[in-house]
């Protein structure tokens, strides 16, 4: 099937490559040589970051996109206020790589309506009081761009999936509002919260384009790494290459996989 | 409990609110940056200079070739299989799901790095051709285009439909030609505009690829110019409007489309 | 002062009045039932006892309290839902417990008196499996359990049974009266099944558009119904127009043939009453025939076996009228278009206001 052959060409086997290539040494004999190389001080902060920037953006995503998904869904807002959330979100979620950049550029870069605002207006220099679009905090809060509607596009079924006869009947047997939301509402949701919340991880840890160009390459995170293997930029390895990409397969594909494991259980008991 | 909805309400309208002032913003941001090349007043210099950009033809035309040949390519390949799979080999199933999902595991950058280890020396020199190009966007794509086609075939009898063309005389590639693809329009039309939308888009494969495409274009324009990129990014936003609400239009009656990760 | 009154409720919602004029009184450990069909304000009416809707005007009286304005969790009533609704992420010993350790019931308590619910519904070898993990009759009666556990004052079920198949629930239905009687509880229990309602209630409230028709033990309900709907809802009944020639004799016409029922109280001669007949009350044998019955002649236009009995449909004037047979081997069973002699007794003709 021609699929399939395409599908090993272009998918399986440039994964394998890495894979199998993470553990030879340019002569093709097996090494531990190019995982150790993991443990560079450059490499180890690069991974560090990059953890640290995906687990930020997730939770903050997560959590504001929850709280928006909970607002649109139970919070009594009107209807057609939740279609028109869900079809942004669809925009917006797919809004990533350099023009997201340009509109944080335009909104909280040193010349941005937000920053020249709060100078003209309140006399806030942000840029003077150490804030920078093109670091950590700056880049997580263009990433959340991304996280939050992903997160309201996946958790709203999910919240339209809590049945109000739940409520009811827990009110009934004498739960307040917040006996309901601790014992009965979160708890259904929890495998659903997180599981989202990984694939956050996930969504977050493998973009490039979008910190490539909002920070010129400048900042190292682990995709950056790779991308400058790629060009040539720095510490041209491709041993190094190799074993970082492992290291991204094998954090993806733990969040992926968690991901799936924690969605089956709430689908298991919501039939 | 009348109360308690007022006030919950209240709470409601506040996190929209916050969310709607940090979603609109940097929009309006956006384009307000891109309307301000002429000093002192509001002007569309910046987009008539983009427009003027012989580069900027080029790219987006370079990209919208890419991603027709990925569109096509992908229905050649993908239909047919999904198709199959439906009818006579169910239990390929779960490969198809692993292969679908291993776009999300294998970020874009780690892609092309393994695409270039293998392709970039003999037997297959394929680094400076498109076709490379054409099938990573695919790759990229595949997820969609696949769940798209295959939600549309889950929504007809497709046996039916098969043993009824079988019956009549009809041979595999008429059925497949006449018979399942306009029962699949809507579908594979909704597959190819998210295709579309990926690839006009796409930066990380054409720029470490290097292809003059659309995405390392807009990316190129952000180190010599100040207004200029701003108006292409609302260009690009427009594009990617447009594109979800065909999307939109045409998946009304086709669900689970939600878009997933993997794509920044 | 009953135990549990709804008095004059009446519940608007912005496109329609729903309930309206609703008027109750309960007593403890009675077993009422709500029956109507569908969109006639049953389930609402159960939502404003529960306390899950405001009632628009009237009161709800419980014990002598008026708890029209109580919050649904302070009012100690047990629900069980049509669907169930069951916490999916609980055992059913935890679903159970529920109620009970809200309430900070201590934990010895807890776990005895799950224990004797779990007996009760003969579910003690399942305690520790979750609701997908059972069936929909084992999850009704675990609602049941979970609702009864916290021993509430008043139990509420809205169509309990109606998303499970016959037989199941027909055991289940002489289930829940068992634990009802034995545990002596007052319970409201909504349906739309006459069948139902019949078999369980001490008395029947029928309703139609958001109001009462009539209430009444099953009895009364089915011998004496008030109103042309009530009489038309339960069993199988022949209405017709007639018109009152002498009401002290009970002397009416219908289609200009003279009927005798018993005296007429509620309309005056020459007015138009609807006069009901249930087919079994309606004779095709002339040895059951007695002097003053009323005698009718007819055409057969149709015949039905239905197991035990054999429906005959007759033609007289305008009318078509359905008479039931026991089905005896002995039976003369008339023949399609030729004409036979009907005849039922005085009484039989319900006059419905
Ligand atoms: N929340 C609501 N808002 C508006 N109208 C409602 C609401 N709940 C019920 N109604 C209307 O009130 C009427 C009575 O509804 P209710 O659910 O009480 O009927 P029911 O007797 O329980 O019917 P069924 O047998 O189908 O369950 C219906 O016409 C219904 O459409
Ligand atoms: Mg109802």
């Amino acid at each position: 099937m021609p699929f399939l052959i395409f599908a090993f060409a272009f998918l399986i086997l440039p994964t394998l490559n890495i894979i199998i290539g993470s553990f030879q040494d340019a002569t093709g004999a097996f090494t531990l040589e190019n995982i150790s190389q993991l443990s560079q001080p450059i490499v180890l902060s690069a991974y560090l970051t990059s953890i640290e920037l995906s687990l930020v953006t997730a939770v903050a995503g997560g959590l504001f996109g929850f709280l928006i998904a909970y607002a649109i869904v139970l919070g009594g807002l009107p209807r057609w206020l939740q279609s028109a959330v869900i079809t942004f979100s669809g925009v917006a979620s797919n809004f990533a790589g350099v023009p997201l950049a340009f509109a944080f550029i335009s909104t909280l870069g040193r010349l941005g309506l937000v920053s020249v605002l709060l100078k003209s207006v309140f006399g806030i220099d942000i840029y003077q009081a150490g804030f920078s679009l093109y670091n950590f905090l700056g880049l997580s809060l263009t990433y959340i761009y991304f996280q939050i509607p992903l997160m309201i596009l996946i958790i709203t079924p999910a919240l339209e999936g809590l049945r109000s006869e739940w409520r009811e009947a827990a009110e009934n047997l004498g739960a307040t509002p917040l006996v309901y939301w601790q014992r009965v509402a979160l708890p259904i949701l929890l495998p659903n919260l997180l599981a989202t919340m990984v694939l956050l991880f996930g969504n977050a840890f493998g973009a490039y384009a979008t910190a490539y160009a909002l920070t010129g390459g400048t900042i190292n995170l682990v995709t950056i790494l790779i991308g400058n293997q790629i060009t040539g930029d720095v510490l041209n390895n491709p041993g190094l290459g190799n074993s970082l990409s492992l290291g991204m397969i094998v954090i993806m594909a733990l969040s992926i996989g968690g991901y799936t494991l924690l969605g089956q259980r709430t689908s298991r008991w919501i039939k | 409990m009348l109360k308690k909805r007022a006030s919950g309400s209240a709470w409601s309208w506040l996190w929209f609110a916050l969310g709607a002032a940090y979603f609109i913003i940097p929009l309006y941001a956006t384009v307000d940056f891109s309307l301000r090349a002429k000093r002192g007043e509001l002007s569309l210099l910046a987009y008539a200079n983009v427009l003027k950009d012989p580069r900027f033809g080029e790219t987006f035309l370079f990209s919208a070739e890419m991603s027709l040949l990925t569109i096509v390519t992908g229905i050649i390949l993908i239909v047919p299989t999904a198709y199959w799979i439906h009818i006579r080999l169910p239990k390929l199933r779960p490969v198809m799901e692993f292969i679908t999902l291993l776009p999300f595991v294998v970020p874009a950058v780690v892609l092309v790095f393994g695409l270039i280890r293998i392709y970039s020396h003999p037997p297959f020199m394929l680094v400076s051709s498109p076709a490379l190009l054409v099938a990573a966007y695919l790759v990229l794509a595949l997820p969609y285009l696949y769940r798209s086609v295959d939600t549309g075939l889950r929504s007809i009898d497709i046996r039916s439909l098969t043993e009824a063309a079988q019956s009549l005389g009809a041979t595999w590639p008429t059925i497949i030609i006449r018979v399942i693809l306009p029962n699949l329009r809507a579908s594979i039309l909704s597959g190819a505009f998210v295709t579309f939308a990926i690839v006009m888009g796409e930066f990380t494969m054409a720029s470490l690829l290097v292809w003059p495409a659309f995405g390392p274009y807009m990316d190129l324009l952000s180190s010599s110019k100040i207004y200029e990129p701003s108006a292409l990014a609302v260009i690009s936003f427009a594009l990617t409007w447009g594109t979800t609400a065909a999307i939109q239009l045409l998946s009304r009656r086709i669900p689970g489309q939600a878009p997933m990760a993997g794509l920044k | 002062m009953a135990f549990l009154e709804l008095n004059d409720v009446r519940k608007v919602f912005a496109l329609q009045t729903a309930v309206d004029n609703f008027n109750l009184h309960v007593e403890q450990g009675e077993f009422i039932s709500f029956l109507g069909p569908s969109g006639c304000g049953k389930t609402t009416t159960l939502r404003m006892i529960a306390g899950f809707e405001h009632p628009t005007t009237g009161q709800i009286r419980l014990g002598n309290n008026d708890v029209t304005a109580r919050p649904p969790n302070q009012r100690n009533m047990g629900m069980v839902f049509q669907s169930y609704a069951l916490f999916p992420h609980m055992s059913v010993a935890d679903n159970i417990a529920f109620g009970l350790t809200i309430a900070r019931t201590p934990a010895r308590e807890t776990k005895k008196r799950v224990g004797e619910m779990l007996a009760l519904i003969k579910l003690e070898a399942l305690a520790d499996r979750y609701p997908y993990q059972i069936s929909g009759g084992q999850q009704q009666r675990v609602a049941l359990a979970r609702a009864i556990v916290i021993r509430p004052q008043v139990l509420l079920l809205d169509e309990p049974l109606s998303a499970l198949d016959a037989k199941i629930r027909d055991s289940l239905r002489v289930e829940i009266r068992a634990i009802q009687r034995q545990l002596g509880i007052t319970t409201i229990y909504v349906t739309h099944d006459q069948e139902e309602a019949f078999s369980l209630s001490d008395r029947i409230v029928v309703m139609n558009a958001g109001r009462i028709e009539q209430v009444g033990t099953p009895f009364e309900i089915y011998n004496f119904p008030r109103t042309a709907f009530a009489a038309s809802f339960v069993g199988t009944l022949n209405v017709f127009p007639a018109t009152v020639v002498d009401a002290a004799a009970g002397r009416i016409m219908v289609d200009n043939i003279a009927l005798t029922t018993e005296a007429i109280t509620t309309a005056g001669v020459g007015q138009q009453i609807n006069v009901a007949l249930r087919p079994e009350m309606i004779s095709l044998n002339e040895s059951e025939r007695h002097d003053g019955d009323n005698q009718l002649t007819c055409v057969v236009e149709n015949i039905t076996f239905r197991g035990s009995i054999v429906r005959v449909q007759v033609r007289l004037g305008n009318q078509s009228l359905l008479v039931d047979e026991f089905n005896r081997p002995d039976l003369n069973v008339p023949q399609t278009g030729h004409q036979i002699v009907l005849s039922f007794p005085r009484n039989a003709c319900l006059v419905l206001g």
